[in-house]
């Protein structure tokens, strides 16, 4: 896998497109099919295919083990931390109306729901790295 | 007697496909020796289960759950065991990596992954 | 022991076949599953949240727990398989 020059040209011009378009899945959430959970697992595969194609050392040297850490607790954060947001201004917890009642931004149902889900998207790709790297690895692996 | 084979075959063959596949995922789950062949056993049968709970959503002539411009009059399919199946399949895979972890962890302490063998060797410690 | 295995599952099979004639025919306008919540949620989901996908709707606003504490499951599940495989060293 290592040697083949026509892999590892054809996957460093795909991995840029896979990312972009698992952007454009999960910020579409709202508008067509799409959402946080499908458009993290497709912006994983982009690191999965570099992993196959370059070797593991490719991956951990960009996303290093604190990192990986540090976006899967970020995500579940943004979700838990609007809720609380909604409660603090007087509403149930994660109840959206209450915001944009008090603020009297129209629409901002509609973004609040586009926030959660980037937040969904940032933990599920954080989270399905990290299983393939810790699975890849061959005997022994410390920090 | 045709109006009874229509009746149980042809207009609820959504039902016979995922109780057959149930069935195999069932076997291959209490059946099988090795231990990854009864997790891929695990993974069929879920994915029966998520089929057969899919298809109560269906409505003839219906289209997908998202509105289409103004003044277009649509029938839509029932939008909540899509909803449902989506946290499901989640699930599945958290129990599959976890599950595969196992099997990585108990190959590299006993080192077999055969179910009778396994059991020698743990009571042969 | 496989052959009991087969008895076991044939014996399923034939109970599970036996209720397939009460169920509701594949695509049923009238089928019970569709009648409360589905009608429900297809009508108000536009006049209450404003956003065309019905299924991120009921995902993300009406049903938003549940989307919690599936993303508390995979988190748990990342966890797990960290504490798992990693040998020596710090996390």
């Amino acid at each position: 896998m290592r040697e083949n020059v026509v892999i590892r040209t054809v996957s460093r011009l795909a991995v840029p497109f896979i990312q972009v378009f698992a952007l454009y899945v999960i910020v579409h959430g709202a508008l067509g099919a799409g959402g946080g959970f499908q458009g993290g697992v497709v912006f994983a595969s982009s690191f999965i295919l570099m992993i196959v194609a370059f070797g593991l050392n490719s991956v951990r040297k960009r996303l290093s083990n604190k990192w990986i850490v540090v976006y899967s607790v970020l995500g579940i954060t943004i979700y838990a931390g609007i809720g609380l947001l909604c409660l603090f201004m007087g509403g149930n917890y994660l109840e959206y109306g209450v915001i944009e009642a008090i603020l009297g931004i129209p629409h901002l149902h509609g973004y609040l729901l586009d926030a959660v889900e980037i937040g969904i998207g940032i933990t599920v790709m954080a989270v399905m790295t990290s299983i393939l790297c810790d699975m890849a690895d061959k005997g022994g692996e410390s920090s | 007697m045709i109006e009874a084979f229509y009746e149980l075959f042809l207009s609820r063959y959504n039902y016979w496909m995922a109780i057959i596949l149930m069935l195999i995922g069932l076997y291959a789950l209490i059946a099988k020796q090795n231990l990854v062949k009864k997790l891929i056993g695990l993974n069929i049968f879920q994915t029966a289960i998520f089929l057969f709970y899919i298809s109560f959503a269906e409505v003839q002539g219906g289209t997908a759950p998202i509105y289409l411009p103004e003044g277009v009059d649509a029938l839509y399919v029932n939008p909540l065991p899509h909803v449902l199946i989506l946290t499901a399949i989640v699930v599945g895979v958290s129990v599959t990596a976890v599950g595969l972890s196992l099997i990585v962890r108990i190959y590299e302490e006993y080192g077999v992954i055969d179910e009778d063998d396994l059991m020698q060797v743990v009571r042969g410690r | 022991m496989k052959v009991k295995a087969l008895l076991a599952v044939l014996f399923i099979g034939i109970i599970l076949f036996w209720t397939v004639e009460d169920m509701p025919a594949f695509g049923d306008p009238e089928a019970p599953a569709t009648q409360y919540l589905g009608i429900l949620y297809i009508e108000s989901a536009l006049p209450d949240i404003g956003i065309e996908n019905i299924v991120t709707a009921i995902l993300a606003s009406y049903r938003g727990f549940d989307t919690l504490g599936e993303v508390v499951v995979i988190f748990t599940a990342g966890i797990s398989v960290t504490l798992l495989l990693r040998r020596g060293g710090r996390l």
